[in-house]
C-alpha cells in the first residue's frame, strides 16, 4: 500500500495553506509557543485515529474507543486512589483498555457479529460503567509525573529549555510513525490490508484473519489507554464524559486521511497529516474564539466535502466505473 | 408476505421477556402495574417510536441515519424560535413547518447518499455535526425556556383524544402509517429489496435513487415531527437537545430484530424494541437502580440482542440445502 | 422465415477506450431459439445489456415489431417485453418467491382511493407462473430457502409473468444437473410454442444443438457469421468464434505418474461428506465428478483447513498434515484455486503484483516465508521479481504489475488467481471448476496450464461438472454422490457409466 500519493500531497498542501492563511490573519499564530500549544488538539486524537484507521483498513470499526479511554482513565484514577505508583497506574489503564478491546474482538471474531453494532453496544456499556462507578464525581489529584506527561515539553525532560515540543506530541508522533511503518513496510500490514480488501481471499491465502482482527481490537484498546493517559495527565481529572464524542473525531481524521470506509485501502501518513490538519484548524478557530460546537459543525462539513471531492474529480488510474 | 415464522418467534420471545420484566418489577413495586404507569411508559416511548419508525425504514435499505437526533434538535429549535416570534401562529402551521424542515434536512442526506453515492454512515455522521451546529447558530447558544415556548406546541402533547394523550395517538398513527406503507404500499417491497441486494434491485428496475431519497426524507420528516413534540413535551429548546439519542434509536431497532445489513426487520419487532427500552427505563427508578445504570444496561442489552439475532440467523441459513456447487 | 420480431443493425457501444460492440446484426424471430455464440470478451454480455436497456447503443438501430425503439432504462425494455434470465440469479433472499416475481410491479387494487398491494392475487398469479416454469415449490417460500436450480425457475417464472415476447437465457444451465437441464429445454420449447423469441447463450455446444434453430457468432464485438443450427458444424462454429482453427482444446497428454503425492484417508464431516479415501500421484490428474450437492467443494475446503469439524488422515509426501489451518495446508504444499475466482480468489483493489505475492506473504509457517520478504519487512525488489516471473510465465496481460487486478479482463483475472498459487511450487493443486464460465480460448489456455503443471510433477485434483473436461484431462475419475465416493473410473471409461454413477442409476456398476 502506497504511503504517499496524490491525496497525501493535497493534505500537505492544505496544511501549508492553513498555517499560511492563519499565520497572516491571526496575530501570533505562527509563534513557536502558539504552535506548540496547537498540538494539544492533535496528540491524543492522533493516537486513537491511527488505531481506528488500522481497524477500518481491516474492514472493521470501533465506535467504543473513546468510551474505552474513559474506562482506562478511570482505572488509572482508581489505582491512584488505592495508592499505586505511576507505573502501576499506567499498567492498570493499559490492562483495562486491552480488556475492553478484547471484548470487542471476541464478539466480532468468535461470535461473528458486525463490528459496528458490537461497538455501538460496548460504547454504551463502557460509558455506562464509567457512569456507574463515578456518578457525577470526578477523580483528581493525579501525581506530578502524569501532569508532566500531558503538559510538559521534551525540553523539560532533557533539560534543554528551548525545546518546547510537548512530550505528548512527541509520544503521539512516535506512536503514529510506528503504526505507519507497521502497516506500510511489514508483512503484517500487507495482511491487514488484504483482510479488509477481501477477507475470503485472505483466508484462502492462509492469512489468520480472525487472529489479526482480534489483535487489532485489542491494540485499539491499548491505544485508547495511551491516549487516556496523555489526556488525563493534561487535564488532571477523570470524569465519566472524558473524551465524549472523540470516536467521531477519530473516524473523521481517518476518512479525511484517505482511508476507504469499506476497507483495504488507505495511507497511514495521510491519517497523520489529516490529524495535523484538523488539529491545526481546530486550534486556529479556538484562537479566534469560535465556539467548540461551530468547530464541530465545520468539521462535519469538511468530512462530507472530503467524501464528495473524489467523486467529482476522478483520480487517474481508477477503475472504469 | 415474507416468512414470518422465524421473526415472529423472535418477537414473541422479546414480548415474553418484556412481560416477565413487567411482572417481576410489579411484584416488587405494585405501582408499576397500574394503568397510570403504563400510560407513562407509553408517553415516554412515543417519541422514540416515531424516530424508530423512520430509522427502521432506513436500516432496511442497508443504510443508517445518525443525524436524527441533531435533526430533531434543529427542527425543534426552529419551531420554538418561530413560535416565540409569532405566538399567534396556529399549531397546524408549526407542525407543517416541523415536518417540512425535517424532511428537507433528511433530503440533504438522501441527495448525498443517493446521488453522490456516499456511504450513509459517513454522510449522516457529518450532517449530525452540521445540523447541531446550525441549531447553535440559529439560537445564538441561548435556550428557549418554558414561558417562551409557543402555547400550542406546549399544549399538543398534553391534549387528549378519548382520554389518551395526543402524543401517544400521534405516535400510534405514525407507526401504523409507516407499517402500512411498508406492507401495502407498492414501494414497501422495493425498500426491502434495496437493502437485501442493491445491485439486483437496480437491475430489476427499482428506482434506487428515488427510493433512497424518499426513505431519508421520511426519516428526516419523522425526526422533525419528533422535534416539535419533544419541545412541547419538555417545554424547552436548546442546542444539545437529545444529544446522543440516535444511538438509543438504533439500539431499539437492533433489539427489535432489524438487521444492520439491510432487508430484514418488521415494525412489530421494532416497536417491541421500543417497548423494551421504555419498560427498562421506567423500571429502573422503581426498583431503585440509579439512573447511572441506564446506559450500561442499554449497552449490555444491545450486545445480547445482536448476539442472539446473529445466532438465530446463522442457524436458519445452515438448515438450507447446499446452494453452491458441490 | 417469418418476420423478425427484434432486429439489431450495426449496434456499436464503447466504454471509455474500449470498443465493446463494433457492428452487431441480429434477428430474433418469434417461435425460434437463436444461439448466441462467442468468447468471453466478444461482447455477449454487453449485447444483452443493450437489449435489456441497461446500456444505450452509441450507434445502430434496434427495431422491435418493425418500429425503431430506444430504451432509456432497463424498465423500458421490460415494458416492451424483453426479459433476460442471468447466470447469477437476481433474487432477493428476504422476500418470498411471489414478491420476487412481482418486484417493482405488484398487482394492486384500490382501497379508499389509495392503491394497495393485492396480496392474494399476487400469490395466486405467482403460483401460476411458477407452475408454468416447472417449479415445485410454493409462491410463499422465502427465496433464501431456494436452491440454485429453483432460483433459476423463479427467474424464468418472472420472465413468463411479464409476458415477455423476447426471452434471453444467459448461461442458464451453468450449475444444473442433467435432469434440470432437460427442464430448461422443455421451457424453451414451450416458449417457442407460445411464439416467444428466445436468445440462448451458452458455451456448451451440445445444448445449443439441442434447442436452438439458428445461430449467430460474435467475435471482438462484431457479428461474424450466422445460419441454421442443423447445417452447422462444431468445428466451424469454433473457428468463427476464435478466428482460427482450434483442432482440439485439449492439449496432447503426456502422463507418467510418479509416486504418491497426497494420501487422504477417511475424510469425514458430520453433515457434508463421509469416508472419503483417495490418493493422487505426482504427474497425475484426478478428477472429482458429480452433481450439485455431491459435496466435492466442501471436501476440498476441508482439505485446506476451512472446515473445523472435518476429520481425516492426510499425508502429503508422506508427512502428516493438520486439517485445521489453511496456513498449515499451504505450508505442506497444498494449493486451492476456488471456483469463484473473482469473489474468493482476487483482491480487486490490490495491484496485480500484490495479489501474486499474497500467499507467499501470508503466514509464518509457509515454505516461502522469508523468501519474498526480509523477515517481517517487505521487499519491493523481491516481490517485484517474483511477480514479474509469474506474469511472464502465464502471459498475463496487464499494463504493469501496479495496476489493480479489478482493471484486468476476466480471463486475466483468472490467470492471476491461478498464478499466485503456481508461484509457490505446491505439491498438490486443487482446481475447483477451472473452466466454469470461461470461453473456448481461455479454456484452452487453462487446459494447457494443467498439462504444464502435470509435466512439472505436480499432482492435480480437478473438481469438475463438465464431463468432457473430466474425461479428457483426468487419469482417474472419482464420482461423488451425496457426500460419498461411489465409483472410480480410469481414463477411457464410457460417459454413460460415469453419469449413471453420478446420478445414482445402477449404483452397483462401479468400475
Amino acid at each position: 500500500m502506497k504511503a504517499l500519493g496524490r491525496w497525501e500531497g493535497m493534505l500537505a498542501g492544505l496544511i501549508l495553506l492553513l498555517y499560511a492563511g492563519f499565520g497572516i490573519g491571526v496575530d501570533g499564530f505562527l509563534s513557536p509557543y502558539a504552535l506548540a500549544d496547537g498540538t494539544v488538539n492533535v496528540s491524543e486524537r492522533l493516537v486513537i485515529a491511527m488505531a481506528m484507521a488500522m481497524l477500518i483498513c481491516a474492514g472493521e470499526i470501533d465506535l467504543s474507543i473513546a468510551a474505552t479511554m474513559a474506562l482506562a482513565s478511570l482505572a488509572m484514577g482508581l489505582a491512584m486512589q488505592a495508592g499505586a505508583p505511576l507505573p502501576l497506574m499506567l499498567l492498570a489503564g493499559v490492562a483495562t483498555g486491552a480488556a475492553c478491546g478484547l471484548l470487542n474482538g471476541w464478539l466480532v471474531t468468535r461470535r461473528g457479529l458486525p463490528s459496528i453494532v458490537v461497538t455501538i453496544g460496548t460504547l454504551s456499556l463502557y460509558r455506562g460503567l464509567a457512569l456507574v462507578l463515578l456518578g457525577d464525581q470526578a477523580i483528581t489529584g493525579y501525581p506530578e509525573a502524569l501532569s508532566t506527561l500531558g503538559n510538559g515539553t521534551l525540553g523539560d525532560l532533557v533539560g534543554v529549555p528551548w525545546l518546547i515540543v510537548p512530550i505528548e506530541f512527541g509520544i503521539a508522533v512516535l506512536f503514529a510513525g510506528g503504526v505507519a511503518v507497521w502497516m506500510h513496510r511489514t508483512v503484517h500490514g500487507r495482511r491487514i490490508y488484504a483482510v479488509g480488501a477481501n477477507p475470503v481471499a485472505a483466508r484462502f491465502s492462509g492469512i489468520a484473519v480472525d487472529r489479526y482482527r482480534l489483535g487489532l481490537f485489542v491494540f485499539a484498546g491499548v491505544a485508547a489507554a495511551l491516549a487516556a493517559a496523555l489526556l488525563t495527565g493534561r487535564i488532571g481529572s477523570t470524569r465519566p464524559n472524558l473524551a465524549a464524542g472523540w470516536e467521531l473525531d477519530a473516524i473523521t481524521i481517518a476518512l479525511l486521511g484517505g482511508v476507504a470506509i469499506q476497507g483495504g485501502r488507505g495511507s497511514m501518513v495521510g491519517v497523520m497529516l489529516a490529524a495535523l490538519l484538523l488539529g491545526g484548524f481546530t486550534f486556529a478557530l479556538g484562537m479566534l474564539n469560535v465556539p467548540g460546537i461551530v468547530v464541530s459543525t465545520i468539521l462535519g462539513a469538511l468530512l462530507i466535502g472530503a467524501m464528495v471531492l473524489p467523486k467529482v474529480l476522478p483520480a487517474p488510474g481508477s477503475r472504469v466505473g | 408476505m415474507t416468512a414470518g415464522r422465524f421473526t415472529s418467534l423472535r418477537e414473541a420471545s422479546l414480548l415474553a421477556v418484556i412481560v416477565a420484566l413487567v411482572l417481576l418489577v410489579g411484584w416488587r413495586a405494585p405501582v408499576f402495574l397500574t394503568l397510570r404507569s403504563a400510560l407513562d411508559v407509553a408517553n415516554e416511548s412515543a417519541l422514540l417510536a416515531i424516530l424508530v419508525a423512520g430509522q427502521m425504514v432506513v436500516l432496511l435499505t442497508r443504510g443508517v441515519d445518525l443525524s436524527v437526533a441533531s435533526n430533531l434538535a434543529l427542527t425543534g429549535m426552529v419551531c420554538a424560535l418561530v413560535g416565540q416570534a409569532v405566538p399567534s401562529l396556529p399549531i397546524g402551521v408549526l407542525l407543517a413547518l416541523a415536518v417540512g424542515v425535517g424532511a428537507a434536512l433528511g433530503a440533504v442526506n438522501g441527495l448525498l447518499i443517493a446521488l453522490c453515492r456516499l456511504p450513509p454512515i459517513v454522510v449522516t455522521l457529518g450532517t449530525m455535526a452540521v445540523y447541531r451546529g446550525v441549531a447553535y447558530l440559529a439560537s445564538g447558544g441561548a435556550w428557549v425556556s418554558e414561558q417562551d415556548i409557543h402555547a400550542g406546541i406546549k399544549a399538543l402533547p398534553r391534549a387528549e383524544l378519548l382520554g389518551v394523550p395526543l402524543l401517544i395517538v400521534i405516535a400510534a398513527g405514525v407507526v401504523g402509517a409507516v407499517a402500512a406503507w411498508l406492507r401495502w404500499g407498492p414501494a414497501g417491497r422495493e425498500v426491502r429489496a434495496l437493502g437485501n441486494n442493491p445491485d439486483a434491485a437496480v437491475y430489476v428496475g427499482i428506482p434506487e435513487r428515488t427510493r433512497l431519497l424518499q426513505v431519508y426524507a421520511l426519516s428526516g420528516a419523522l425526526a422533525g415531527l419528533a422535534g416539535v413534540l419533544w419541545v412541547g413535551r419538555y417545554a424547552i429548546a436548546f442546542t444539545d437537545l437529545a444529544a446522543g439519542y440516535e444511538l438509543t434509536v438504533i439500539a431499539a431497532c437492533v433489539i427489535g430484530g432489524v438487521s444492520i445489513a439491510g432487508g430484514i426487520g418488521r415494525m412489530g419487532g421494532a416497536m417491541a424494541g421500543v417497548l423494551f427500552i421504555g419498560v427498562v427505563n421506567a423500571a429502573l427508578p422503581v426498583i431503585q437502580v440509579s439512573p447511572f445504570w441506564q446506559q450500561a444496561i442499554a449497552g449490555a442489552v444491545i450486545l445480547l440482542s445482536v448476539a442472539l439475532n446473529a445466532g438465530s440467523q446463522a442457524r436458519t441459513r445452515a438448515r438450507q440445502p447446499i446452494l453452491e456447487k458441490a | 422465415m417469418p418476420e423478425a420480431l427484434l432486429q439489431l443493425r450495426g449496434i456499436e457501444k464503447r466504454f471509455g477506450r474500449t470498443q465493446a460492440l463494433r457492428g452487431v446484426d441480429l434477428d430474433l424471430v418469434p417461435g425460434e431459439a437463436l444461439a448466441l455464440i462467442g468468447e468471453n470478451g466478444a461482447g455477449k454480455s454487453t449485447l444483452v445489456k443493450t437489449l435489456t436497456g441497461v446500456h444505450a447503443p452509441d450507434a445502430g438501430e434496434i427495431r422491435f415489431d418493425g418500429r425503431a425503439v430506444r430504451f432509456a432504462r432497463a424498465h423500458d425494455a421490460q415494458a416492451a417485453g424483453i426479459v433476460a434470465v442471468h447466470q447469477e440469479t437476481v433474487v432477493f433472499d428476504e422476500l418470498s418467491a411471489a414478491e420476487n416475481i412481482f418486484i417493482g410491479r405488484p398487482p394492486t387494487r384500490g382501497l379508499a382511493g389509495l392503491r394497495v398491494v393485492d396480496w392474494r392475487r399476487m400469490e395466486r398469479d405467482a403460483q401460476g407462473w411458477l407452475d408454468a416454469a416447472g417449479a415445485q415449490f410454493s409462491a410463499r417460500t422465502p427465496a433464501r430457502d431456494l436452491g440454485l436450480a429453483q432460483r433459476h425457475q423463479l427467474e424464468i417464472a418472472r420472465a413468463l409473468s411479464v409476458n415477455a415476447r423476447v426471452v434471453i437465457l444467459d448461461e442458464p444451465t451453468a450449475a444444473l444437473s442433467r435432469h434440470e437441464i432437460q427442464g430448461i429445454f422443455r421451457i424453451v420449447e414451450r416458449l417457442k410454442a407460445q411464439g416467444v423469441a428466445v436468445l440462448f447463450i451458452s458455451h456448451k455446444f451440445d445444448e445449443l444443438f439441442a434447442v436452438c434453430d439458428r445461430y449467430t457468432v460474435l467475435r471482438d464485438g462484431a457479428s461474424v457469421g450466422g445460419g441454421e443450427m442443423r447445417s452447422a458444424d462444431e468445428q466451424e462454429l469454433v473457428r468463427l468464434m476464435v478466428g482460427r482453427a482450434v483442432d482440439n482444446i485439449y492439449p496432447p497428454r503426456h502422463r507418467a505418474p510418479g509416486e504418491v503425492a497426497m494420501r487422504v484417508t477417511a475424510l469425514s464431516h458430520p453433515t457434508e461428506f463421509a469416508g472419503l479415501t483417495f490418493e493422487v500421484r505426482r504427474g497425475e490428474v484426478l478428477a472429482f465428478y458429480g452433481l450439485v450437492g455431491a459435496g466435492r467443494t466442501e471436501a476440498m475446503l476441508a482439505l485446506i483447513g476451512l472446515k473445523p469439524e472435518a476429520t481425516a488422515d492426510v499425508e502429503i509426501d508422506c508427512r502428516a498434515v493438520d486439517l485445521h489451518d489453511p496456513a498449515q495446508a499451504i505450508a505442506a504444499g497444498l494449493a486451492y484455486v476456488p471456483e469463484d475466482r473473482r469473489g474468493q480468489g482476487a483482491l480487486l483493489d490490490f495491484p496485480v503484483g500484490h495479489n501474486l505475492t499474497l500467499p507467499a506473504l501470508a503466514g509464518p509457517r509457509h515454505a516461502w516465508h522469508g523468501k519474498l520478504s526480509r523477515g517481517p519487512w517487505l521487499s519491493a525488489r523481491r516481490e517485484g521479481a517474483f511477480a514479474q516471473g509469474l506474469i511472464e510465465r502465464l502471459r498475463i496481460k496487464a499494463a504493469s504489475a501496479e495496476v489493480p487486478v479489478g482493471s484486468l479482463s476476466g480471463g486475466n483475472q483468472q490467470k492471476v488467481v491461478i498464478a499466485k498459487w503456481l508461484g509457490l511450487q505446491p505439491r498438490v493443486v486443487i482446481l475447483d471448476e477451472p473452466s466454469k464460465g470461461i470461453d473456448v480460448g481461455a479454456k484452452q489456455a487453462v487446459y494447457g496450464l494443467i498439462e504444464d503443471m502435470v509435466r512439472q510433477g505436480l499432482a492435480v485434483v480437478l473438481v469438475s461438472s463438465e464431463l468432457p473436461e473430466a474425461m479428457n484431462l483426468a487419469d482417474r475419475i472419482l464420482v461423488m454422490r451425496r457426500g460419498r465416493i461411489v465409483a472410480e473410473f480410469e481414463h477411457g471409461a464410457p460417459a454413460e457409466a460415469i453419469v449413471a454413477a453420478a446420478s445414482g442409476i445402477a449404483e452397483a456398476s462401479a468400475a
